[in-house]
């Protein structure tokens, strides 16, 4: 506990000073301006950091029903390779012969390797103040594995070829009682929600910004949420039904925005309001 | 196969219609699309899996990226019009203030939310909606004195307006916002309420 208090100390305090910086922006002009120095002293003193070692020590540890480590997890790269293994997700692995995001490959790991049940481990796969999230915590730490370099997802094996293609369909794809697609708000340079900026995520800096600072730890929910998080809360207020975790069709989506994002540097976790 | 795809590509662009390429619009790959959403999507509190079926439109609008031929849009503008119930009483405009009320509220129609949420209309999520709420989107068109610039609530902009909240792609085919009469999302009262958000003479949208 006493890990934890002192970053959040640190973001309340930054929280304070931002209040300061706010008012005196708000004097020459937009709130555009006061949102960026809110980000960039957000910035300073990410408490992803205290994700990313609780994974380690998870990813380190032997557990579930083999008495395993994750040490052995294969993430694409071979097994136990994590530097950049980030930047090369999703990809298709012949093991399972299916594409695989980050997420669907640590679940994969935990049932092959660790003899964890698929059920269990997907079935409360967020965390919430009441309950700490392996998974979040796992991708924390390998995705800071993998922050600096370029994202470079593969699109050699025709199923991943084919994953893109079909999430680019998901991404348009117009439904549900408001007649929202990912595209309605995603598709277009400059526009905003509210006071939120909205990637376009159809072009290559959108995307490119977008994927490279997810992962990220959530201010205003005091979590680190994932990039199936991300998609999952984008479906909820897209008003459809709710996307299963790691599925085909999230991986499928997830390929989309990836491979969009080819050639950027990878900056996860980071940290977002 | 690439002859008919630049000749398209050159027509559409005559038609000052944005070029799609061919797969874009490959009816096949939509289909197993919307079989693996169909696989992978699950019914959660009022957010039912039967959501993800497609009505005419939003399928045509899916598979043209939003830009449809000028034949079809027509089409599909006379067809959304016919949609549109007006009221009976012959009145279109309600009370502003919770025209305001319900323009703030982006609540509803969500996994999360109960089903006797009263839905919002989320109108300052994506348009500038009075000059005093600073918070707001720019997805859709400033709305701000939006009665004052037309010429107030004459029966022509009453009706327009009550049909575009009702049923937008009656007037934009593909456009981005929600059918809330339409999809019931919004009742006929509230409607009304937003009417005169938009055109009182007295509503902070016009001072």
């Amino acid at each position: 506990m006493a890990t934890v208090s002192r970053p959040l100390a640190y973001i309340c305090c930054t929280l304070a000073l931002c209040a300061a910086g706010l008012s005196a922006a708000q004097d020459k002009d937009p709130t555009a301006a006061a949102i960026e120095q809110y980000r960039q002293m957000l910035a300073d003193g990410n408490p992803a950091e205290l994700y990313e070692l609780r994974g380690e020590e998870l990813w380190k540890t032997k557990r579930g029903p083999k008495n395993a480590s994750l040490e052995q997890c294969d993430l694409g790269l071979g097994p136990g390779k994590i530097k950049g293994a980030y930047t090369q997700l999703p990809r298709y692995f012949p093991d399972t012969d299916r594409v695989e995001d980050l997420e669907s490959r640590l679940v994969t790991c935990m049932v092959q390797l660790q003899g964890f049940d698929r059920e269990e481990v997907t079935k409360k796969p967020f965390g919430s103040a009441s309950y700490q999230s392996d998974l979040e915590a796992l991708v924390a730490y390998v995705v800071s594995q993998s922050r600096g370099m370029k994202m470079a997802v593969p699109q050699e094996h025709p199923k991943e070829r084919e994953a893109y293609q079909l999430g680019r369909e998901i991404f348009f794809y117009r439904a549900g009682p408001y007649d929202f697609a990912c595209a309605t708000c995603h598709s277009e340079d400059g526009k905003r929600i509210r006071l939120q900026d909205l990637p376009n995520l159809t072009q290559k800096k959108g995307a490119q910004f977008a994927y490279t600072t997810w992962p990220a730890y959530r201010v205003s929910q005091g979590e680190l949420r994932t990039m199936q998080w991300r998609l999952w809360d984008c479906f909820r207020q897209q008003r459809f039904p709710e996307p299963k975790y790691a599925s085909d069709a999230t991986i499928a989506l997830t390929t989309f925005l990836a491979v969009n994002a080819n050639g950027a540097e990878y900056a996860g976790p980071a940290i977002k309001r | 196969m690439r002859t008919t795809v630049l000749a398209f590509a050159a027509l559409a662009m005559a038609l000052g219609i944005a070029p799609v390429s061919a797969a874009d619009t490959d009816p096949a790959l939509l289909t197993k699309a919307t079989a693996l959403m169909e696989k992978d999507f699950q019914s959660r509190g009022i957010a039912k899996v039967e959501r993800l079926k497609q009505d005419d439109v939003m399928s045509l609008c899916t598979q043209y990226r939003g830009a449809l031929p000028a034949d079809v849009a027509k089409r599909v503008q006379a067809e959304q019009m016919a949609t549109i119930k007006f009221p009976a009483d012959g009145k279109y405009m309600g009370d502003w203030k919770n025209g305001d009320k319900i323009a703030q509220s982006g609540r509803g129609a969500t996994w999360s939310d109960k089903p006797d949420t009263v839905n919002g209309g989320g109108c300052y999520n994506c348009h500038r909606v009075s000059g005093t709420e600073l918070s707001y989107g720019t997805i859709g068109p400033s709305l701000y004195q939006f009665g004052k610039l037309r010429g107030g609530p004459t029966e022509a902009n009453m009706k327009y307006v009550y049909g575009k909240l009702y049923n937008s792609q009656a007037y934009v085919p593909c456009s981005n916002m929600p059918r809330f009469g339409y999809h019931g999302v919004l009742t006929e009262a509230q409607i009304k309420d937003l009417v005169a958000l938009l055109l009182d003479p007295e509503s902070i949208v016009n001072q």
